[in-house]
């Protein structure tokens, strides 16, 4: 069972779609033991950090995200609140990346919003997946380099396209709404 | 796709309205032929005051894989949240901006600026390019420049600008209102009406700094090759997926 994380800033329904296409089946909960004893967790989110942050504490979930042993995938909003601190709203993230989200600088178009590929990618999540390949954006905060980068991009200056510490997975981009690449990306991690 | 009681339709300068096809079966079609984006646009909704159909866009979003835009008489922040979680991934809002601009920003509080795509229909008469309201039926007193920098501000996160002097006319895009536009703001601006050849799309991303171009007929009926189109914009350095 792939357990989806059920909170205040999902667009749970195309990632449950995405998954389901695959074959898998999937919960949408927030319960503490649905969500402990599933085999795959996805930390999905469209929305603002610190509103985001504060439901999680409210309930209860924060303890339970960084507490999961299992692999998890945040997705864009779920990976800047894996992240140490987010410049959104000022809020302090679940810090399982040592990573800060910043504002991207107005040097171009805000939020950076379309299909892009990337610099550099590693690891087990992106088996099959080139650096040509493009992948769909939307966000306007990003994640810093750090140790944990397992995917670079640049679009107005580099960026963590993805991370990685022990269990925990994490991707800028929608790998829900990029196609066939994207579909890839998921199966990768279901099958981890 | 032009949605009307839920089949694709298509019209020439926004009237003579012939039906294109079913939209799942299109939108399937462009996801494997390498289309970017999708947008629906339930083009009757708001004279018959009709919300789009949740339905419809439950089965598009089960069906297909990547990004898409829904449109058509959405006048709140809850029908805008009921199409996100239905599964759309930006809602676009025309004639209620145009009664009630405030609409912009409640969309975008709720739902992040990404999600909040302006639609402005525009019209080239008496030497000035007009904001059009109804899809096209109600002239407003907007000049579609000034309106598009005032959207921006109340946060849209995305301009879809539609010439109607040049939908469905296979002649190009309206490059000069489409280049103001995206010059006047710092949003995406999507450039819509008139593609008829591959040579319109190059035109409008070498002429203007529109980041999209939109087109409906051409690719419906296939005159179009979309893997052809991307390809002769490669040839022409612009950046493609």
């Amino acid at each position: 069972m792939i357990a989806i994380i059920k909170y205040n800033a999902g667009n749970v329904q195309s990632v449950q779609n995405a998954i389901e296409r695959l074959g898998y089946k999937t919960i949408v909960t927030d319960d503490l033991a649905m969500l402990t004893c599933a085999d795959k967790v996805i930390f999905p989110g469209v929305g603002e950090a610190s509103s985001a942050m504060r439901y999680l504490i409210d309930k209860g979930l924060d303890k339970v995200i960084i507490g999961l042993q299992q692999p998890v995938l945040g997705i864009c909003l779920g990976m800047q609140l894996l992240c140490k601190s987010s410049e959104e709203g000022g809020v302090e993230g679940l810090g399982i990346f040592d990573n800060e989200v910043k504002l991207f600088p107005a040097l171009d178009i805000v939020p950076h919003m379309g299909w892009n590929n990337f610099s550099s990618v590693k690891g087990p999540l992106f088996k099959g997946i080139q650096l040509a390949d493009d992948f769909y954006y939307v966000h306007s905060y990003y994640a810093t380099l750090s140790e944990s980068t397992i995917a670079v991009n640049t679009y107005i200056q580099p960026f963590s396209a993805a991370l990685q510490k022990d269990n925990f997975y994490a991707v800028q981009f929608h790998p829900e709404k990029s196609g066939k690449v994207g579909e890839l990306l998921i199966k990768n991690f279901l099958e981890l | 796709m032009d949605i009307q009681n839920g089949q694709v339709v298509k019209g020439i300068n926004f009237v003579d309205i012939q039906r294109a096809g079913d939209p799942i079966t299109l939108a399937k079609r462009y996801v494997v032929e390498g289309v970017d984006e999708l947008v629906f646009l339930d083009i009757t909704a708001t004279i018959e005051n009709r919300k789009t159909l949740i339905g419809l866009v439950n089965e598009i979003a089960s069906q297909i894989n990547i990004p898409f835009t829904v449109g058509g008489g959405i006048s709140t922040k809850e029908q805008a949240i009921e199409l996100v979680r239905s599964g759309a991934d930006k809602v676009s809002v025309n004639s209620a901006v145009i009664k009630r601009p405030e609409l912009v920003s409640e969309i975008a509080q709720g739902l992040g600026n990404q999600c909040a795509v302006v639609a402005i229909d525009t019209k080239y008469e008496d030497g000035e390019w007009w904001v059009y309201s109804a899809g096209g039926r109600i002239k407003t007193d907007l000049k579609t420049v000034e309106w598009a920098r005032e959207v921006e501000r109340l946060g849209a996160g995305e301009i879809l600008l539609t010439s109607m002097n040049n939908d469905g006319t296979k002649d190009g895009f309206a490059l000069d209102i489409t280049a103001e536009v995206a010059k006047e703001v710092n949003i995406p601006v999507i450039a819509s009406g008139g593609a008829g050849a591959i040579e319109h799309f190059t035109q409008v991303f070498t002429q203007t700094q529109a980041t999209g171009a939109l087109a409906a007929s051409i690719f419906h009926y296939a005159e179009v090759g979309i893997p052809e189109l991307k390809q002769a914009l490669k040839t022409n350095n612009i950046s493609v997926r």
